[in-house]
């Protein structure tokens, strides 16, 4: 573990919606060019973690956030951060593949043109990079101006997934991604994030045991906002050291 | 929570009980029709290894329809994976007690196991490493399993001392080759028998702490 970069490391995160005291003093670095899972049972607070990475909390009225989140060393709740850039850098992609109303070739050209790109031949570019990159390109060259609506769920969320990383972010945040799909669709996106990790750093949070097991480099297990263990996933899963996590892993919590 | 599971691996627990206390039972009783010249008993041995095979069977079975339908994790892998690998040992321990019955149906080597009397030790050596490695398993009592794994130096040891004194009693023609060779196979599964103990040990270890013979293997 020790020898691996660290892409983004947060130290004593606290975050209070409210009164509810919904992450309690995580301590954990997420490593570059890794894929890290988050698992744990709902309302463990690890979606809760995901969207603090790249500030997505900060629209939660509400939301207190302590402790410190350094994105390459660098503090992402720092004051005059520009959260445009950060999640520019910090791409995500959500449960429910979520294409905007527009034609594949738009929604995947959305970021780069927000950016300021605006030649033609630059963005199609992009966006046949983005869409091979997310391996849906073969599937959808010869609609790529009709609706992204019109695709498949699979199929929106890999488009999905060439709009995130068409901006070319250095980390790709994933809350579920597979489970409102298939598991053809489901196996395309984790074949996907093998591929993609050489590029990106990944950290994903999962229902699915079987996907962490599968997909991940590190896992992290939440429970009632605190992180509980932390490690390998080959560790997690074989020999995990605490029993909370052993209980929960092996289907023996509550 | 997880009923069906739990009572799977109940069952599959259970079972290799059972089949432990079967490998116990052919080891010791191979020795006792050995040392009387009890052809009974030998047979019975021999007749009885069916039923080891047949938990053998039964238990791969248990096992491989738990990695298809439960996908187990962390302590339930390795409980699955141990019992997988530790099987095929018990197995081999029950058909290596069969193989000394059948000497014994057809040879008498009471004889010389009252002139080398280390023979005598050595078969209680390696029964009471047997019966240990059972109950290591049935208790996941690691401080056990090393014990019994230390032990088979000694059974090596007696194995070579008791080598060379059967050569000897063949150079000075104190007994016969027949019954020397006869002998020294019966020892040579005594020694095999002492080291499929120490690989069920090892499983147990490696259920209990996640370490195969000292290394981390997943």
């Amino acid at each position: 573990m020790e020898n691996e970069n660290v892409k983004i490391s947060t130290k004593n995160v606290n975050l209070y919606y409210g009164e509810n005291h919904a992450l309690k003093d995580i301590n954990l670095d997420i490593k570059t060019n890794r894929i890290t899972a988050f698992i744990g049972p709902s309302g463990c607070g690890k979606s809760t973690y995901l969207k603090s990475l790249n500030r997505m909390n900060d629209l939660v009225p509400g939301c207190r956030i302590t402790g410190s989140f350094l994105l390459d060393g660098e503090d992402i709740y720092a004051d005059g951060v520009d959260t445009n850039v950060l999640r520019r850098r910090i791409g995500m992609v959500f449960q429910k593949p979520n294409p905007f109303p527009m034609s594949i070739y738009d929604n995947v050209a959305y970021g780069p043109r927000v950016h300021g790109i605006k030649s033609k031949a630059k963005l199609d570019r992009i966006v046949e990079e983005s869409l091979i990159g997310a391996a849906v390109f073969d599937e959808v060259k010869d609609r790529l101006h009709k609706s992204a609506l019109s695709l498949s769920g699979g199929q929106q969320q890999r488009v999905c997934i060439a709009r995130a990383i068409a901006v070319q972010p250095e980390v790709i945040l994933m809350d579920e991604p597979t489970s409102a799909l298939d598991p053809v669709s489901t196996l395309k996106i984790e074949e996907l994030m093998n591929t993609i990790k050489d590029k990106y750093t990944v950290a994903i949070v999962t229902h699915n045991m079987q996907q962490a097991a599968r997909i991940s480099d590190y896992t992290a297990f939440f429970l009632v906002g605190e992180m509980v263990e932390y490690g390998k996933t080959d560790d997690i899963f074989s020999r995990p050291k605490d029993k909370r996590t052993e209980d929960y892993i092996t289907g023996r919590f509550g | 929570m997880r009923n069906t599971f739990e009572h799977k691996l109940g069952k599959l627990n259970n079972d290799l009980i059972r089949m432990g206390g079967m490998i116990e039972e052919a080891i010791a009783s191979a020795i006792t029709a050995l040392r009387d010249n009890n052809n009974e008993l030998a047979q019975s041995v021999v007749d009885n290894d069916i039923r080891v095979d047949d938990a053998e069977k039964s238990i791969e079975s248990q096992c491989l329809s738990i990695i298809l339908r439960e996908q187990p994790v962390a302590r339930d892998l390795r409980k699955v994976s141990a019992a997988l690998k530790m099987v095929t040992d018990m197995e081999r321990i029950a058909d290596n007690a069969a193989d000394i019955a059948e000497i014994s149906l057809i040879a008498d080597v009471s004889a010389i196991m009252h002139i080398v009397k280390e023979i005598q030790v050595m078969s209680e050596k390696v029964i009471h490493m047997v019966s240990g490695a059972v109950d290591a398993f049935v208790r996941t009592d690691i401080t056990l399993a090393k014990t019994i794994i230390e032990d088979d130096d000694e059974v090596d040891e007696l194995f070579i001392s008791i080598r060379n004194k059967i050569v000897d009693l063949i150079k000075s023609e104190s007994c016969s080759g027949e019954v020397a060779v006869d002998a020294l196979m019966i020892v040579k599964y005594l020694e095999r028998i002492a080291d499929h103990a120490v690989n069920v040990c090892e499983w147990v270890e490696f259920f209990e702490t996640g370490e195969y013979k000292n290394t981390q293997i997943i």
